[in-house]
């Protein structure tokens, strides 16, 4: 047993060699990657921070009674809100607001067309399925510290590590409802004249609606997960406060930017929610 | 001209075609098919005309391979071989070997489906449903709107335009269906048993409007049925399939007259000939009447006699010595009003239905008259035999 122990794998080197390449060979690379994703993240928290707080409060109760027609719905989201903004917060939500949404804009961008790629071509979920399982499984902490190293420190390695725990939800539906599209449905379209584009979007995309509109909530509420551990690597936001707090053992901060979390967890949960799907959960 | 022409196609599903084709070739079944080469074969050396205008029904049970020949005609299944031509204008276009933009063609303008299971888009209201055909064909949107809005009129559904399919009955979804179907102006109409998720009631109804919007269309139908009863209603020709064969292909009456195989005689023999058959395949030959005194006896206990000249043409009848009067009956006369002991006299072409209900209200036997001749007679014996399923002759093989 000894011979065991004793000629370890260096599997953790590999890893970090291959690291180490990526760095050296392709840094320019990331790093325009890493600019133009801040810059870009950078620039939206400017423009909401421009407005005064009441502005994105009247537009979120507006967008929430405009999809759900529902008054308790709207004094939730406009109390919730204000209390963000009494305890302090309101910037650090705005940031982890727009780092919600440009994870999940970029997972949804390329999560829908690999799911519709994976549907229609059996061999490429084949591959996919143990990787997605890997994404969703691997520790987040393990590939923070790859990002960290190719990305530097920041609010992009928060957001790349976001991308890559949230993308498998919209690849995952997508791919579930275009392979579950009725074949007479199918039938239908091929058999009055649908070309495969017209197929994609006139038959298939709409019947599979509800369920890429469940991966992208799913995707929404992934990525808050992900704001303390963001955090971790320096992104700002909610999560900041939150580390600080642990840092300190301060547990009135803790608790209020904990409290904060959880408001903009049920807004975006309840706003993004379809009206005729309140019975699943 | 044939508006579809199938010629020995070969429809087989899997990988390996070309080997399960020579298996084919050679003989072998289904079965063997299956378990050498792991193909299945829906459709089997099948040849068929459908006339312009003709409503031929695929007839067969769950598996005879009906439905595959039906999806091959619009190129929803593949031909393997053989020859499917489809009439475009003045040519006739081969599905089976046209390219994908040729086919896209057939099926904008010349080719429509209408579905078991209606195959609606759940997503879209009724009249946007009515217009996909249109859509895919790449009209613009208030056209297409106002086309799909006079089908649904067509169809008696234009109220419910702004519906969805889930708010509608199964056979209002089906009409649905069909007005998506007309929207497309096409000449062929392929249905795969449209009607056959239906309850009965609605489906004998949809059978007769289909029956009368086809009187004003005029569209080649090729129909797709497991229940011969609605075949022979709403068929012209009729095609019996059985595991992936075509076995019997003709009118509807030489089917129930003749059927081929004892397949088919089981079909026949399960199904109601009142609405398919007619006096000259039921009726008793005036060569085979008994002649008592010069006169033919059409019932001997009561003595009801009817006298014909040299000629064969009938001039008076009587009952045990009383004369009858003679009533020509023609098409469409009513039948309700007429007396008891009235003797009828009706061309050879009744059919059976009105036959019987001229016998239930006379109380006699009905004479066949062609040509001015008295060519035979329908007596109770005729029709009990019809329908005890007696009246065919098994000519198998």
């Amino acid at each position: 047993m000894n011979w065991i122990t004793e000629n370890k794998i260096p599997l953790g080197s590999w890893m970090e060699a291959f690291v180490d390449w990526l760095t050296f060979n392709a840094a320019g690379f990331f790093d325009a990657i890493s600019i133009s994703l801040e810059w870009m993240i950078i620039s939206m928290v400017d423009i909401f921070q421009w407005f005064p707080p009441f502005v994105p409060m009247a537009m979120t109760a507006a967008i929430a009674w405009w999809l759900h027609r529902s008054i308790p719905l709207v004094i939730f989201v406009v109390t919730a809100l204000l209390l963000i903004l009494n305890l302090g917060y309101w910037q650090e939500m705005l940031e982890t607001f727009v780092l919600v949404i440009a994870a999940t804009t970029l997972s949804v961008a390329m999560g829908i067309p690999i799911g519709i790629l994976a549907a229609h071509k059996p061999w490429v979920y084949t591959i996919l399925r143990p990787i997605l399982d890997l994404m969703q499984t691997i520790p987040t902490f393990v590939y923070l510290i790859p990002t960290l190293v190719l990305f530097g420190l920041g609010v992009v390695p928060g957001l790349i590590s976001t991308i890559i725990f949230a993308v498998a939800a919209p690849i995952r539906l997508t791919y579930l409802g275009i392979s579950r599209v009725p074949e007479d449905l199918i039938e239908a379209g091929r058999a009055f004249g649908a070309t495969p584009f017209k197929l994609l979007y006139k038959v298939e995309l709409p019947a599979a609606m509800p369920n890429i509109m469940a991966g992208v909530t799913q995707c929404i509420m992934l990525s808050l997960s992900m704001v303390v551990i963001a955090a971790l690597v320096g992104a700002d936001g909610l999560g900041k406060p939150v580390i600080r707090a642990l840092n300190t053992v301060n547990i009135s901060q803790g608790f209020e930017a904990g409290l904060a979390i959880v408001l903009v967890a049920i807004i975006l949960d309840r706003i993004c929610k379809a009206p005729g799907a309140k019975e699943e959960g | 001209m044939a508006a579809i022409s199938i010629r020995n196609v070969d429809v087989v599903f899997g990988e390996n075609i070309e080997q399960s084709l020579a298996l084919l070739d050679q003989g072998s079944s289904r079965q063997e098919i299956i378990e050498t080469t792991g193909d299945v074969v829906g459709v089997a050396n099948a040849s068929i005309e459908v006339q312009e205008g003709e409503i031929c029904v695929l007839m067969g049970l769950s598996g005879s391979g009906k439905s595959s020949l039906l999806r091959a005609v619009n190129g929803l299944n593949a031909v393997s071989r053989g020859e499917l031509l489809v009439q475009d204008g003045d040519q006739m276009v081969d599905i089976a070997t046209c390219d994908a933009s040729t086919l896209l063609h057939m099926r904008t303008s010349k080719i429509s489906m209408v579905f078991q299971k209606f195959a609606l888009m759940p997503w879209m209201s009724v009249v946007d449903n009515v217009a996909f055909g249109l859509d895919m064909k790449g009209m613009s949107k208030q056209k297409r709107r106002a086309k799909a809005m006079e089908k649904l009129e067509m169809v008696g559904l234009s109220e419910w335009k702004d519906k969805f399919p889930h708010e509608l009955s199964g056979g209002m979804q089906q009409r649905v269906g069909l007005a998506r179907a007309f929207a497309m102006d096409s000449d062929i109409l392929l249905m795969d048993e449209p009607f056959s998720a239906l309850d009965p009631l609605i489906r004998s109804q949809l059978q007769d409007e289909l029956i009368e919007l086809q009187q004003r269309l005029n569209k080649t139908i090729l129909f797709v049925s497991h229940d011969l009863d609605e075949a022979l209603k709403i068929g012209t020709h009729i095609a019996i399939m059985e595991s992936a064969k075509i076995i019997q292909h003709g009118k509807p009456e030489d089917i129930v007259l003749n059927p081929k195989t004892p397949y088919v005689a089981d079909f026949v023999a399960h199904t109601n000939p009142l609405n398919v058959l007619c006096g000259r395949s039921l009726m008793t030959l005036v060569s085979d009447l008994p002649i008592v005194n010069g006169e033919c006896v059409l019932n001997p206990h009561d003595n009801t006699v009817v006298n014909v000249n040299a000629e064969g043409v009938i001039t008076t009848a009587s009952r045990q010595g009383e004369a009858l009067p003679l009533h020509h009956w023609s098409e469409g006369e009513d039948i309700e009003r007429m007396a008891e002991g009235l003797l009828v006299i009706a061309s050879p072409d009744v059919p059976m239905r009105s036959a019987i209900e001229i016998r239930y209200k006379t109380g006699l036997p009905l004479l066949l008259e062609e040509d001015g001749r008295l060519v035979g007679i329908l007596s109770d014996k005729d029709f009990y035999h019809a329908l005890l399923g007696k009246h065919f002759t098994l000519d198998a093989a």
